[in-house]
């Protein structure tokens, strides 16, 4: 079990800055979020959309704002934990232990929630039965392509994965590939060797069509699609793979004994805890009278969370709020020197 | 606008009835402000099958509504970006829209929509 002053579940933005917010207190900290890498929302949802309401940044992309926070919080040589989801959260004698879904253990007197709207999860097709096809036959992501070789496999979706694996599957396997509409998202150049490989046969393109009902009792045998004008058109297909996107579940922290209303964690305003001590909620996923689902404010959050922090980390100590301009300590915690 | 104080009041109050039905085929009409979107409306008051995971930033698909097909010429078409939206949304038709990106007028009073099976 590793000891620490702070843990925050959740790396996006806020979390991020939540650790240099901790950094300069002196406050130890481990992160941990269920993403493969670092950015949240920004990165998994919009990296390349152009953010214009970061103050002092006049225009920034999510990818190039993460990219900054991780260099602004470089030096506190943070640990991060991705690719991890914490699915406990107890209280023993008066700190919290979490533990993850990997097995790992942390103890810790501050928890800081910068989960957004929780974690991010594929989203699923709509017909009841995919459910008992789920990652034998149907899956919402690609783990071992070899499996689909010499197999009809049909790929739902319009954005860049959808694209990217009916070019990658149609060289060794039948690919079909249905939208719910004639326009793709993805990439144009992907999209042209799309219509490339349709023209030479190697991709049946279906466009208008949904999925409409998945036929067979252990293996999928064929499915029905049904195009806008209600006509339905039956595919053989022994794989079928959706590309959504991904959606956001509250998951464990439901669990975890906070106020919570609307998928949004109730706090006050001067430390953002939440009903329980010691356990703090900031950004998308907190609530109170007059919040914004803004960066800033989620920045603003997490620094009074982390002055709330120190006080329960370092009972024994005084706080000092200092200014990174004049206080040779924090300059020192940043890896600055002092004049 | 006018400068009398209460025809200002009315002015700046000024609200457009939206109704709601749900997969169940239950109804619920509210009234919200003319300048708002109609998911902002819908959360404040407390129409659970609108989400808005992301707040209104086009980004998740949880506020997604199909439009009475009397209304579809008045509240218009989305946008590419909300279309590109839409193909991850539960179920989306051609008269599938995301309320937030749809804001209330005088214009658009009366409007009836349709709340999907699930959001998510």
């Amino acid at each position: 079990m590793k000891k620490t002053d702070v843990i925050i579940i959740g790396a996006g933005p806020v979390g991020l800055f939540a650790i240099h917010q901790l950094g300069i207190k002196g406050l130890s900290c481990e992160i941990i979020d269920n993403l493969d890498k670092a950015g949240g929302q920004c990165i998994e949802l919009y990296p390349d959309k152009p953010i214009y309401d970061i103050p002092a940044l006049p225009e920034c992309s999510g990818k190039s704002l993460t990219e900054n926070l991780l260099k602004q919080v470089k030096v506190f040589k943070s640990n991060f934990h991705l690719n991890e989801k914490v699915i406990e959260l107890k209280d023993i004698e008066g700190n919290w232990q979490v533990k993850t879904n990997k097995g790992k253990f942390f103890l810790a007197p501050n928890i800081i929630i910068a989960g957004g709207v929780g974690s991010f999860e594929p989203r699923k097709f709509a017909p009841k039965e995919c459910e008992k096809f789920e990652n034998k036959s149907l899956f919402y992501s690609v783990k071992d392509k070899k499996i689909f070789e010499g197999k009809a496999v049909t790929i739902f979706g319009g954005g860049d994965s959808a694209l990217d694996w009916a070019v990658e599957l149609s060289k060794n396997s039948k690919v079909n590939l249905v939208h719910r509409r004639d326009e793709f998202r993805g990439a144009q150049a992907t999209v042209d060797q799309v219509k490339e490989l349709e023209k030479s046969g190697k991709i049946n393109v279906f466009t208008k069509f949904q999925l409409n009902k998945v036929n067979g009792s252990n293996e999928i045998e064929s499915i029905d699609i049904k195009h806008d004008n209600n006509e339905i058109k039956n595919i053989e297909t022994d794989y079928l793979l959706g590309f959504f996107g991904l959606i956001m579940q509250l998951g464990p922290i439901a669990n975890w004994g906070l106020n919570i209303d609307k998928k949004t964690i109730q706090v006050d305003t001067e430390k953002f805890e939440t009903n329980q001590k010691g356990i703090y909620a900031i950004g998308d996923i907190c609530s109170y009278p007059g919040k914004l689902k803004l960066i800033l404010s989620g920045f603003h959050e997490g620094a009074l969370a982390a002055r709330a922090c120190f006080k329960l980390a370092r009972p024994n100590e005084k706080y000092r709020f200092e200014f990174t301009t004049t206080s040779s300590n924090l300059l020192k915690r940043l890896g600055k020197k002092s004049d | 606008m006018h400068t009398c104080p209460i025809f200002f009041y009315l002015y700046i109050k000024y609200m457009a009835k939206i109704t709601f039905i749900n997969h169940s085929g239950e109804k619920k009409t509210i009234e919200i402000e003319n300048g708002l979107t109609v998911m902002e409306g819908a959360i404040q008051n407390n129409i659970s099958e609108i989400l808005a995971d992301c707040g209104g930033s086009m980004a998740c698909a949880t506020c997604h509504v199909y439009i009475d097909e009397n209304w579809q010429d008045k509240v218009g078409k989305a946008e590419d970006a909300e279309q590109d939206m839409l193909d991850m949304a539960f179920k989306p038709q051609k008269n599938s829209r995301l309320s937030c990106q749809i804001i209330v007028s005088d214009e658009l009073n009366g409007l009836i929509v349709t709340t999907p099976e699930q959001q998510t």
